[in-house]
């Protein structure tokens, strides 16, 4: 895995932004490295930079200094290779589960017949063959995560870009999703960076832990989960699971001096 | 196969989103059509009854010696003026003026609406102009109108225009301008390039500002409708009532009212009508 080159490389990223006449650091100095077929999940406190560093790296945002690196170029915008799952689900309210998931094939141009089978087998996929032609209004939280999920793979990204996608949801659907996500993760092996504030799914997920320390934005910690385990009830009931989430927790709950910042933050105030 | 089992579970364990869940099932299928006509029977027959009450009481009022027509002398009226084509004339002329300048309006208002919400230049240099004439109650504007325009057409359509754009260029304005920015950037990262993410995602999405823009409008130039025909009109709902004012002709003033009433509440159903097909996708709270 060392060998690899870095599916997507994040250097020394700063982005601040205007606050009046202040400036605020959403990130500060962040550097990461994802390799090839990874699935690295980011952890952290509300407003550490979680969100920013997505948009980075999806494109919708420009560092304020550093560099992000996709395939060893420069992130300049959007691009096909990169779907992202936004925080939230972000689907066009006036087309249906079908016209969604076709969306990007059509600004692709991706003919007709084609956008066709590829938007079905993706609906099949997340399980919303009944609800092709429902509009998004009459879906569910779960249904709406899974119709977001199959647009986002039907344009085919080796790199997925998800910001807590299972946010919304209740324990069990999540449960369900997280490990669908997992499935087809195991057999097409995208790149996958993976938000989130639950530490559990972060460790369930991941191959790796990016937790986040919040003003600044950086990264605290990076807790490495063996991949060769098999993602499944075991493990999540298993010792090292909880000596995992234990760290993870730790990392994320009682961060050094976590109490400082605040207190800075409130005398600026 | 094991994703259907796993769905078939779904519902049951979303203790909160459970019922929403069960009803959305049906929703897609038919069952919220049939439940529709049941619950809109009772509104629909209170309606009817009031309308009868109503004009029993005018009836009444009329009887009892107020200064008013009955409601047969206002029906035979109206009987008259059909039959000697006054009223077709009447009501055609005002619905010209009334579609040309809502129309010329709306036409205008939706691509100036999109340009001053998605281009900034376009903004701060309309604004102004638009906030200013906004204050200015169309009405106020048929002096300068007539001695510039003349008497003939052009003024009355004119601020008829003129109070169905200003009505509909800032509701279209705010549609753009509200347009969520996440479902631009969903776009984006799905390979949308501008002119795409216009036509298909800030289009869609400020329908239902545009369309509660025209409805707006459209009452505005009614409104404007009759006083823009005080000026030297020779025909028209506004002229006609006008008219039958120097005469107390009550009962010709009551079939203009009417007449008024009739056609902007049907104009607004068609509207009405053009919303609900084009803006069905929305979640109402
Ligand atoms: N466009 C912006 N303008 C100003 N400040 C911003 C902007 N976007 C983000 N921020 C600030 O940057 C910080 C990080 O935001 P971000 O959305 O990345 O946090 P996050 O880690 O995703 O939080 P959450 O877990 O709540 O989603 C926040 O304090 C936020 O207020
Ligand atoms: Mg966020």
């Amino acid at each position: 895995m060392t060998s690899k080159p870095a599916k997507i490389s994040v250097q020394g990223v700063t982005k601040t932004f205007a606050l009046g006449r202040d400036t605020f650091t959403a990130l500060d100095d962040v550097s990461l490295d994802i390799a090839d077929h990874e699935f690295v999940t980011v952890v952290g406190p509300s407003g550490c930079g979680k969100s920013t560093l997505m948009n980075i790296l999806a494109g919708l945002e420009t560092p304020t200094a550093g560099r992000a690196l996709v395939d060893g170029a420069p992130v300049l915008g959007p691009g096909p290779e990169r779907g992202v799952i936004f925080q939230q689900y972000a689907l066009f309210p006036w087309l249906t589960v079908r016209q969604n998931v076709e969306f990007g094939l059509r600004t692709t141009g991706v003919p007709k017949a084609e956008r066709r089978s590829r938007a079905e087998h993706f609906i099949e996929l997340v399980g919303l063959e009944r609800f092709a032609d429902a509009l998004p209004k009459t879906l569910s939280g779960g249904m709406r995560q899974r119709c977001a999920i199959a647009r986002a793979y039907a344009v085919d990204p080796s790199i997925l870009l998800m910001d807590e996608p299972f946010g919304a949801l209740d324990a069990l659907t999540r449960v369900k999703l997280q490990e669908q996500l997992l499935r087809t993760w195991s057999q097409d092996k995208r790149t996958v960076l993976f938000i989130t504030h639950d530490v559990d799914e972060a460790v369930f997920l991941a191959n790796r832990v990016i937790v986040m320390a919040a003003r600044p934005g950086r990264v605290y910690d990076v807790i490495e989960v063996d991949p060769a385990i098999e993602r499944n009830e075991a493990f999540r009931l298993s010792p090292e699971f909880a000596a995992l989430r234990n760290r993870v927790w730790h990392s994320v709950y009682h961060q050094e001096g976590r109490t400082a910042p605040a207190a800075a933050g409130s005398a600026t105030s | 196969m094991s994703v259907l089992e796993k769905r078939g579970a779904e519902p049951s364990g979303q203790t909160p989103p459970a019922p929403d869940d069960a009803g959305t099932t049906n929703a897609t299928k038919t069952a919220a059509e049939p439940s529709r006509p049941g619950r809109r029977g009772l509104p629909l027959i209170l309606n009817a009854v009031s309308v009868v009450l109503g004009i029993a009481l005018w009836w009444a009022a009329a009887a009892a010696g107020f200064k008013l027509p009955t409601p047969p002398e206002v029906v035979s009226r109206a009987g008259t003026l059909i039959a000697d084509g006054t009223l077709g004339e009447d009501v055609l002329a005002s619905l010209t003026r009334v579609l040309i300048g809502f129309g010329l309006g709306t036409a205008v208002a939706v691509p100036v609406g999109f340009l001053m919400g998605w281009y900034g230049i376009a903004r701060g240099l309309m604004e102004p102009w638009i906030q200013f004439f906004r204050t200015v109650p169309p009405l106020a504007i048929i002096p300068l109108a007539v001695v510039v325009m003349g008497i003939d057409e052009t003024p009355k359509i004119f601020v008829i225009f003129l109070a169905a754009f200003l009505a509909c260029v800032i509701s279209t304005f705010q549609g753009v301008v509200n347009v969520d920015r996440t479902l631009i950037n969903a776009a984006r990262v799905l390979g949308a390039r501008d002119a795409v993410i216009f036509a298909r995602v800030v289009v869609p999405a400020s329908t239902p500002f545009i369309l509660v823009g025209m409805r707006v409008g459209l009452g505005s130039a009614w409104a404007t409708l009759v006083a823009a025909e005080l000026i030297a009109a020779q025909e028209g709902l506004g002229y006609r009532m006008q008219n039958a004012q120097l005469y107390y002709d009550l009962p010709t003033i009551f079939v203009g009212l009417i007449s008024i009433g009739i056609l902007g509440l049907l104009m607004d159903r068609i509207l009405l009508l053009a919303e609900r097909k084009l803006t069905g996708w929305q979640e109402r709270r």
